[in-house]
């Protein structure tokens, strides 16, 4: 609860300031000429002179009662008095608009060491200056008209570094988003009011809105590398409408197969090529839904790919298709099979796919390192492989080992007897 | 209700009934009967201060969530608000005032937490509601007692509002709550900190003394000294996994305002003769502080050393059951009965804290074994804690190379491969940021890496994610500024090759060998001072600095009477970090 200091009374009977009221009644024409030649006289400006008159318009504040001047008042009061120790010893240390948002009027943002006279003469005028915001209820077209005081008010924000961060904070939280970018604009912070600007996306729910909004920032200022990233989003987005579109009402045999959990809508690329591959495999580059434009046109990189469309395919369980990503051929003109990610790998997510152990042991093959592919043949038993390991590595005690966990009567079972048969063999141990 | 606050060496009963007190006075300035709205994110801490007891003692008869609409009907006299000052809140408020019956209508009232507003009345005002309002004032709630030796503020956003907003107004909040705190205890002789949001603090808090100078009152104070430290000091402790009992529940379930909900199956009760088939749905909500024997000896062990430390405390409780077979005499029986109450209490509690164990080994520990658990795991169940386990006992291998300085200069294929299998995406981030402090910033080519992963797998919006944590120093380019890290780890001990975790001599088991670094500085500053590593304090980001509130001689008289404490505040601290200092106050 706030009490009145005793400050204050001595504050308005020993000052010509007069109290603030919401009459717009009240002469603001006058003090606002005053404070505007205030400004101008620390300025050096020689084009606003002449415009006062047409170009100052009549707008009111909305948030500031008089509770709030008091405040400020007080403070002006203060710092007047002590000369020489200032109320606020740093800058940061005034309450600052938190925020919860208690709203203080333009001149409590230039205080503190901000306290030079040309301010100290206009500030206090420039709380009486009324400021129309946009009014949510109301509606109103707000600083249109005002374009000067926007002007010469940015120019004082930016030689005044905290009282800019107080500002920044009221119009984010007052929601003035139009304001907020204009005054990035004048500060120069390009960067900054570009990815302003874009976060905005975030709050508009109908796609066909948020792609035209994605257009639309596309000519802003953003650094290099986010301006590949926000134009790659508008384009992502742009043709998961057009292939949501039409696989919403596609009847194609794998629809029924594996109906859609989810629209495609808003998911990242990586989720996109993965629908792509799975719903939409082998189609031609010509289309939108082909991996293989969505590959080209959004640089994913050849381990991307391959591990998306493995997860796809291995998913619908076609092994041919698995196959085939790995293929390439060599310079001779052999087929060879190569992988950017570790085979190992490979094997897992086959694996995890309930791939028959005829295709794993194809893959576990191709594992370079003789410890790792072991190790996963023995993982996921692939006996095969263990066996010819064991007969590579000469190892009989192993062998005689691992036909223990053997069925009696399976082929690998009588594999591993005819192995141990096997007088050529000079086993090791 | 308050015993938990008892248990430290500083009686923080006192904090906690200040509140309650300011509490009561305005419940009983809305006299007759009331209904209080509540906005949701007050609740838990209020939780803490006052129960619905205390309320219904002031004729509090029904609560209610705040939303949108018409309030429910009630038989009351009044309709209590009780909101953070908050524009999108006035609008609710404003809705229900103006749906209220008009043929019975109640008198309404707001208490601002934790201060009014005045863009808030404005909003009101402009919907045409304020001057519905009998009773406006604000609830004062900085500091909030959350156990026998921690305060904390529950400022969820203070770090995003003071590093990437440059909003310090938890700073103010953090001021004025210490300034509550000197006139309850003391004003405390000794201030040190370190940063730049530390040095703000103090600035204010001497301004505030200043400003009260007269009506200062001289309390013996309880405190020696006080610490500030800036979060930005040591971004690195709150980014690794923590691996205390405690930090565990918080890393897996997040405990807030000191409760955790945990998944209900563990947890239902075995009725007689029912199947158990009717399993609850709702999660369990456990409180967790040091009023509860058991927890507050297991809290801040290791976790691997939990599992020993339960068992032994199975066996003392076993054992105690058995004592009824000696109780001969009327006597005996008598003081057994007598005993059954807080025997049954520490077996739930055993029973609780087991349950607790089993899901945490669940995620955490292929070592780690309860045998009766194990028992009962079907085969799935069983490869499927172990896969669980390996991916975290592989996680905790990439941050601990991080910390030890290994290959923070590369691409690491493990968090590539979190990336591939879409990893959640905070987990991602906690790693590469990691990775990024230890090498004060990543290799540009590193980084683009990272980034783009990260943008493909989980959406483009995520340039602002990026762009938010550049900004706060987690995750950015490699500068031409020499990385200091390692000497830093070098000079603190910050990692300690062989830690005991069974028996501890060092704070580094809480990480299993990384000792935080803001605990460090703070048994540096104890013993022997901080002036020994003023090369290191100058390497860590903002200034360091020391001030006296009191005349030298009578800080020196306190300490040979040896009834002082020392009080550490730290922006966005974590129970493992909490756990530390603790340890270090007993040391």
């Amino acid at each position: 609860v706030s009490r009145a200091k005793p400050e204050d009374d001595e504050y308005w009977n020993s000052s010509k300031f007069k109290a603030f009221t919401f009459d717009d009644d009240d002469d603001e024409f006058s003090r606002l000429k005053e404070s505007k030649r205030a400004v101008n006289s620390i300025l050096v400006d020689d084009d606003d002179d002449e415009e006062e008159e047409d170009g100052v318009e009549r707008v009111s504040w909305s948030g500031e009662p008089v509770g709030s001047i008091s405040w400020s008042v007080k403070e002006t009061a203060s710092s007047i008095r002590s000369g020489s120790e200032q109320s606020f010893p740093k800058i940061d240390t005034t309450p600052s608009l938190s925020k919860q948002g208690s709203g203080y009027s333009l001149s409590s943002l230039f205080k503190g060491d901000l306290y030079d006279t040309a301010v100290r003469t206009y500030a206090p005028e420039l709380s009486h200056r009324k400021v129309r915001w946009k009014g949510n209820t109301r509606g109103t077209k707000c600083l249109g008209g005002a374009p000067k005081n926007l002007e010469i008010l940015f120019r004082e924000l930016m030689a005044r570094d905290v009282a800019l961060r107080h500002y920044v904070h009221y119009l984010k939280e007052m929601g003035e988003q139009k304001l907020l970018v204009e005054l990035m604009k004048a500060l120069g912070r390009t960067e900054d009011m570009a990815l302003m600007q874009y976060k905005e996306h975030l709050n508009i729910k109908d796609e066909g809105q948020r792609r035209d909004f994605l257009k639309s920032c596309l000519g802003l200022p953003f650094s290099q590398d986010d301006a590949t990233h926000v134009q790659d989003h508008y384009t992502l987005l742009e043709r998961q409408i057009i292939i949501e579109a039409s696989d919403k009402k596609a009847d194609a045999e794998i629809f029924k197969k594996f109906p859609r959990k989810a629209s495609i809508l808003n998911m990242p690329i990586i989720t996109t090529l993965y629908y792509s591959c799975f719903y939409h495999y082998g189609e031609s580059e010509g289309t939108y839904s082909s991996p293989e434009n969505i590959r080209k046109t959004f640089r994913i990189s050849e381990k991307q790919y391959i591990l998306t469309a493995l997860g796809a395919r291995a998913k619908l369980k076609s092994w041919f298709d698995v196959d085939s990503l790995f293929n390439t051929k060599n310079w001779l003109g052999y087929t060879k099979k190569r992988s950017p990610i570790g085979f190992h790998r490979v094997v897992d997510i086959l694996q995890k796919n309930s791939a028959p152990v005829n295709v794993l042991q194809e893959y576990v093959n191709l594992i370079d390192s003789p410890e790792l592919k072991l190790s996963v043949a023995l993982k996921y038993k692939c006996h095969d492989i263990v066996i010819n390991t064991y007969r590579d590595l000469k190892d009989r005690q192993e062998l005689v080992v691992y036909r223990e966990k053997l069925e009696r009567d399976s082929p690998e079972y009588r594999k591993i007897q005819e192995l141990l048969n096997n007088v050529q063999i000079r086993w090791k141990n | 209700m308050a015993s938990h606050l008892f248990c430290g060496r500083v009686n923080l009963n006192i904090l906690r009934e200040a509140a309650r007190k300011d509490l009561r006075e305005f419940l009983d300035k809305c006299s007759g009967s009331k209904a209080i709205v509540w906005d949701e994110y007050l609740t838990g801490p209020f939780g803490l201060i006052a129960q619905y007891s205390l309320l219904k003692e002031h004729e509090v008869e029904k609560m209610f969530t705040l939303k949108g609409g018409r309030i429910p009907s009630a038989a009351v006299k009044n309709i209590v608000f009780f909101v953070r000052p908050r524009l999108e809140l006035m609008d609710i408020i404003a809705e229900n005032v103006a749906s209220e019956d008009k043929l019975h209508p109640r008198d309404f009232h707001i208490l601002f937490v934790p201060r009014r507003s005045l863009l808030c009345e404005q909003r009101l005002k402009e919907k045409g509601v304020l001057n519905s309002f009998t009773n406006i004032d604000e609830y004062i709630l900085d500091l909030i007692p959350y156990d026998g030796d921690l305060l904390s503020m529950e400022s969820e956003s203070s770090f995003r509002e003071c590093y990437l907003e440059s909003d310090q107004t938890s700073l103010y909040h953090a001021a004025k709550g210490l300034m509550t705190l000197q006139a309850l205890y003391g004003t405390i002789p000794q201030i040190f900190g370190k940063g730049e949001c530390a040095r703000h603090v103090a600035n204010m808090m001497l301004r505030m003394k200043r400003e009260f100078a007269g009506s200062h009152t001289q309390i013996l104070p309880v405190f020696d000294t006080l610490l500030l430290l800036d979060r930005n000091v040591d971004l690195l402790t709150p980014l690794a996994t923590q691996l205390t009992y405690e930090g565990l529940i918080d890393e897996i379930f997040s405990i807030t305002n000191g409760y955790v909900k945990l998944p209900p199956e563990k947890f239902a009760q075995k009725k007689q003769g029912e199947g158990g088939k009717d399993l609850p749905t709702e999660p369990k909500k456990l409180q967790l502080n040091s009023a509860e024997e058991l927890y507050a000896e297991i809290r801040d062990k290791n976790f691997n050393a939990v599992g020993a430390a339960l068992s032994k405390k199975a066996k003392v409780i076993s054992a105690a059951f058995e004592e009824r077979h000696n109780a001969k005499t009327v006597g005996e029986i008598k003081q057994f009965v007598s005993q059954l109450p807080h025997m049954q209490a520490a077996r739930s509690s055993l029973a609780n804290h087991t349950s607790i164990a089993e899901l945490i080994k669940d995620i955490t520990s292929k070592s780690f074994l309860f045998i009766s658990s194990l028992i009962f795991l079907s085969q799935t169940a069983l490869l499927s804690c172990v896969s669980a386990s390996e991916d975290f006992f592989d996680s905790l291998t990439v941050e601990q190379e991080f910390m030890t300085g290994v290959d923070t200069d590369k691409v690491s294929t493990y968090i590539e491969d979190c990336v591939a299998q879409k990893d959640p995406l905070i987990k991602i981030l906690r790693l590469v940021c990691m990775q990024s402090v230890c090498n004060n910033g990543l290799k540009q080519k590193v980084l683009d890496f990272y980034k783009r992963e990260i943008l493909q797998t989980y959406g483009y919006k995520h340039i602002l994610t990026l762009k938010n944590l550049e900004k706060v120093g987690l995750l950015k380019p490699q500068s031409t500024m020499r990385n200091n890290y390692p000497t830093i780890r070098k000079t603190l001990k910050l990692w300690m090759e062989d830690t005991n975790e069974q028996n501890p001599n060092d704070i580094s088991y809480v990480y299993s060998g990384y000792a935080p670094l803001s605990v460090r500085l703070t048994q540096v500053l104890a013993r022997p001072g901080w002036r020994s590593i003023e090369e290191v304090l100058k390497m860590l980001p903002g200034p360091h600095f020391e001030e006296r509130q009191q005349h030298f001689w009578f800080t020196f008289l306190l300490k040979k009477l040896n009834i002082l404490f020392h009080l550490f505040i730290i922006i966005s601290i974590l129970p493992i970090e909490l756990c530390v200092h603790k340890k270090y106050i007993e040391l």
